[in-house]
């Protein structure tokens, strides 16, 4: 396996946005290169976790080794790299892209140039990537390759005369891609006989084999046997296994220079292995690091609670389980009066919190409440009391003690067809958002907006659906703080807080939110035994408030002798089914309207 | 309407006419077969071709004697013909259990014997017969005088026959009590109010009036759950009860219980004993008891099924399925979930003695106050009472304030 010399040696990423054909093409590359057999291929065979063939997303890297000869007679070693799709994982797609030299360009003939694609094709122009355009589902009629070469050109400024026009689906030009692969992608540089220096492009837990290592080796040569260490954390191990994915994994003697492959050590926990990190050896190590690593940090947090109070434990053994395999996300436990114990849990963004939800729920078999996401806010006290991180509005300090409070902005790109741009761009001022770039690529017009993250992570997906049909596609990254006038809502019923439905709004938009929940708690919750008051307050004004009244009639009709034991057994277990519902203060909220009130996001 | 601010007392005093003590006795015979099964009925009634009138009457008189012997010579207060449709049973057989009763037992003086009665020709002409084996007091299924309802509620009989029914009972029995069902799918609260004031028209000093239920696994379940019997909403079902307290108390019947109306006085003794928890004696297929055996309170069943229990009886001297002590806590629920049903309340010394529990002890004190503040419910150094506004939402109540 090591015999390939460097210049044999192509390493490459797929760029495309969902549906454009990213998993079909990569599968027929497998296929055309031999593998797998057509037995093996199960539908697209990378996306290999239930939610991401679901969801379509990739949310771990992969890697596949292809052995393709070419035209000219060689075989080459291709180093298919398997990037994850979304902006809540542009750290991991950096990294995965720095262990490539170019990258295929997959926009749909049909559809062209979608905002997601659009970020993840400034990253690999940042990497210094060669980029090959690709134009997939030529075969379909709607196909009109001119126009959507003309969009990249215009929109990502690279030259298309030599786009390669494919049907993955129908295997159609594969040769081709295969081709300019070899031809127009540089091969990987690297020294056989420098100290090590191998990229830890991402990691996985397994349960035979501990920890899987995805590495992409710079210099050097990675060895069964050999000790190395992690260059972040000095974490030493030795390694049991090399090899690499084809995308079996296939055990191998070594990696060199230019190649991609795995690792294992034994190692109990990927929170040992950070993406991004420089693998060495110990004995000799390298002088310095591979650029650009950044340990990752959460920008959304939420409360994680069990239903059930009894699955507490349950809960943190599966949290346990699922940072085995992603150290991204962090979880520490929280109380919460309305909602008992359960975790306050970070995550790199809002897809991020949704994949670790759904994972618990069918992969554990959890049922959770989740509160409403919350973005990091930056706190600075009064008398120079210094900046804490605010992760949860119930912590939120007294007004007395701030000085002044900083939020997180975001720059969010969205690609929308010109007749549903006034709606978006309203959606957009509503949510504060503060127009940075507008241009237009033919009917469709790109938008470059600053908005608080916090607005983002109030339904603002649903919204940009919705107003614009399905049309718009949307796409972020994180771009700083600044101050902004923020104020906390607090939820209260019949005079108490409940703190689970607590949030941080901006000042001029916080008694229309705080009505809005007011107005939409009435309509969940069913009439009750007592009236209910439900307020929201800003401080100790309150800004908003509903009355439920009470129920006006609930008696059985008839009940005799023979109806006793009956009534009773009714009576014990309505009292038991009480034990199921949220107390909030004196009044019990019904499991399901809590949930939808949760996920109204106001 | 009655202003809920207010804590009413009006209809709360307690009902002096009938003073039965713990060691009496109320005894309910079960007659288990119908003409036809009626589609709101969740009853233990059976369809059968023939019945064998024989073998029935025999089986309860066995049963009756071995229930006796177990209890030993006590006070009978009261004794009540339900169903089914006793009407069905044989005057003799009637006559033959009181008999047989007024062997076993210390018959009051004013013994209580009710008997559940159809208004069809049929079993009104059997209604003197009854006079004679015993019955002093009839309560008639009439629970319609719409004709339409009638059919709608699966009824054999007509208006016209009721009415007819009704005037008879009254020249033969001093006690006359009728049933309605209101809250009809469709009934509107004029309707209602014009259909009551008839019945009301004819009415002695008691009537039952019951707000239709889905009951499970009856015909108007599964049509209430195709969509094609709609009952009217929580607000709409509020303003006809009250509209149903309003035109009864013109009429002099106060509501002592959540569905039965009477002129002071006239409470169905028997049906008393249910909701003061006292002991009764239940005799026949699928009857419950609640009786007071070496000082302690056992519930009892009784086979449901009519050829099973007949046959356990036969063979046995009963057709018992169970006889189960009741623990403290449960004898408190269950005469709370009785007792607030009465306008008058449970009274705390009885209760403390039946239940070996305080209230106190057996309600939530934080829900209680609450209830007391929201006037739902007012304690009194004797009692413990559901206000009308508290028993309107009895079941919700009970749910939260029993422990």
């Amino acid at each position: 396996m090591t015999d390939t010399p460097i210049d044999r040696i192509r390493n490459f990423s797929i760029i495309a946005h969902i549906d454009h054909g990213k998993s079909t093409l990569a599968d027929r590359l497998i296929q055309v290169t031999g593998g797998l057999t057509a037995r093996e291929m199960t539908s697209q065979v990378l996306d290999s976790m239930d939610l991401e063939k679901e969801r379509g997303i990739t949310i771990k890297a992969q890697t596949v080794r292809l052995s393709y000869l070419a035209k000219d007679g060689i075989t080459y070693q291709l180093n298919l790299m398997d990037t994850p799709g979304h902006v809540d994982f542009a750290y991991e797609v950096s990294r995965s892209l720095a262990a490539c030299e170019g990258s295929l360009l997959i926009v749909d003939a049909s559809q062209g140039v979608e905002a997601q694609t659009l970020a993840n094709v400034y990253q690999a122009i940042d990497a210094n990537h060669e980029i090959l355009p690709v134009l997939n589902k030529i075969d379909l009629p709607a196909a009109e390759p001119e126009r959507v070469k003309q969009q990249i050109e215009d929109v990502i400024g690279i030259d298309t005369s030599d786009a390669i026009e494919i049907s993955a689906k129908t295997g159609l030009n594969i040769e081709g891609v295969l081709e300019a692969i070899v031809t127009r992608l540089p091969a990987p540089k690297g020294d056989a006989n420098a100290p090590l220096k191998a990229l830890l492009v991402d990691s996985w837990y397994d349960q035979y084999l501990g920890v899987v290592i995805l590495v992409r080796i710079k210099d050097g040569r990675l060895k069964r046997g050999q000790k190395i260490r992690m260059m972040s954390s000095g974490a030493i191990h030795t390694i049991e296994q090399v090899g690499v994915f084809t995308p079996k994994m296939i055990p191998t003697d070594d990696l060199g220079p230019g190649e991609m492959g795995y690792i294992t050590a034994a190692i109990k926990t990927v929170a040992d292995c950070n993406v991004g990190d420089t693998i060495t050896d110990d004995r000799l190590p390298a002088a310095e690091a591979l650029p650009g690593f950044k340990a990752s940090i959460p920008v959304v947090w939420c409360g994680l609670y069990p239903i059930d109070a009894d699955d507490f434990e349950k809960l943190r053994d599966s949290l346990g389980k699922l940072r085995l395999n992603d150290a991204s996300f962090h979880y520490e436990p929280e109380t919460s009066a309305a909602l008992g114990f359960g975790f306050r849990c970070g995550f790199l963004g809002l897809l991020h919190l949704e994949i670790i939800q759904e994972r618990l729920s069918r992969e554990f078999d959890l049922d959770l409440i989740a509160t409403a996401p919350s973005v990091v806010y930056h706190i600075f006290k009064t008398n120079n009391g210094g900046m804490v991180e605010l992760h949860n509005p119930v912590d939120m300090p007294d007004a007395g003690s701030i000085d002044h409070v900083e939020e997180p902005w975001i720059k969010a790109t969205i690609m929308v067809p010109d007749e549903y741009l006034g709606s978006v761009l309203g959606l957009c001022t509503e949510r504060r958002g503060q127009q940075a770039d507008l241009t237009y690529v033919g009917n469709r017009a790109m938008a470059v907006y600053r908005i608080p993250l916090n607005e983002v992570v109030f339904d603002f997906y649903d919204r940009l659906k919705s107003v614009s049909r399905g049309y718009a596609s949307f796409d972020y990254q994180m771009d700083g703080y600044a101050e902004s006038d923020l104020v906390r809502i607090s939820i209260l019923v019949n005079g108490d807080l409940v703190d689970a439905l607590s949030f941080i709004a901006h000042r001029a938009a916080a008694e229309n939110r705080g009505r809005q929940i007011c107005a939409r708690l009435k309509d969940l919750i069913p009439k009750q035994l007592f009236k209910i008051a439900i307020q929201a307050a800003i401080g100790s004004r309150v800004v908003a408030r509903e009355t439920i009244s009470a129920m006006s009639k609930d008696v059985t009709a008839k009940c005799y002798g023979g109806d006793i034991s009956r009534k009773r057994k009714l009576l014990e277990k309505q009292k038991e089914g009480k034990k199921r519902m949220r107390q909030f203060g004196k009044v019990e909220i019904p499991q399901s309207a809590f949930l939808a009130a949760l996920k109204m996001d106001a | 309407m009655v202003d809920p601010e207010q804590p009413e007392h009006a209809d709360t005093v307690a009902i002096k006419a009938v003073t039965d003590a713990p060691g009496d006795l109320a005894l309910y015979v079960h007659w288990p077969f119908c003409l036809s099964k009626c589609p709101y009925c969740d009853f233990n009634s059976h369809v059968r071709d023939r019945i064998d009138q024989g073998r029935f009457g025999a089986a309860l008189r066995r049963e009756l004697a071995t229930e006796a012997a177990r209890l030993g010579r006590r006070r009978l207060t009261s004794v009540f013909f339900g169903g089914g449709t006793p009407s069905l049973m044989e005057p003799s057989t009637v006559g033959a259990l009181l008999d047989d009763a007024s062997r076993w037992f210390d018959v009051a003086g004013d013994l209580e014997v009710t008997l559940e009665a159809n208004p069809t020709s049929i079993e009104a002409g059997r209604l003197a017969d009854y006079r004679a084996a015993g019955v002093n007091r009839v309560s008639i299924g009439i629970q319609s005088l719409d004709e339409t309802a009638l059919r709608t509620l699966g009824r054999q009989h007509s208006a016209t026959e009721a009415v007819a029914a009704l005037k008879l009972a009254r020249r033969l029995f001093h006690r006359v009590s009728f049933d309605l069902i209101y809250a009809r799918p469709r009934q509107d609260l004029a309707s209602w109010r014009t259909e009551l004031r008839d019945a009301l028209a004819l009415a002695d000093d008691h009537l039952s009036l019951y707000q239709l239920t889905i009951e499970p696994a009856t015909q108007f379940e599964v049509l209430h759950r195709q969509g094609k019997i709609v009952l009217p909403d929580e607000d709409t079902a509020a303003a006809l009860y009250d509209a149903t307290e309003e035109e009864c108390a013109r009429a002099g019947l106060l509501a002592y219980e959540i569905s039965n109306y009477a002129r002071p006085g006239q409470e169905s003794r028997h049906n008393l004993a249910y909701w003061r928890y006292l002991d009764y004696a239940g005799i026949g297929p699928g009857a419950h008891g609640r009786v007071t055996l070496d000082g302690s309170l056992r519930a009892t069943r009784r086979h449901r099924a009519p050829e099973p229990w007949a046959e356990r009886v036969e063979r046995d001297g009963d057709g018992l399925t169970s006889s189960e002590p009741l623990s403290p806590d449960i004898r408190a629920r269950e005469a709370l979930l009785m007792g607030l049903r009465l306008a008058e309340g449970v009274e705390l010394a009885r209760f403390a003695a039946r239940t070996g529990r305080t209230v106190a002890e057996s309600v939530d004190a934080d829900v209680l106050k609450q209830c007391v503040e929201a006037g739902y419910a007012v304690l009194t150094p004797e009692r413990l009472i559901a206000t009308r506004e508290g028993r309107l939402r009895l079941d919700s109540l009970l749910a939260a304030l029993v422990k």
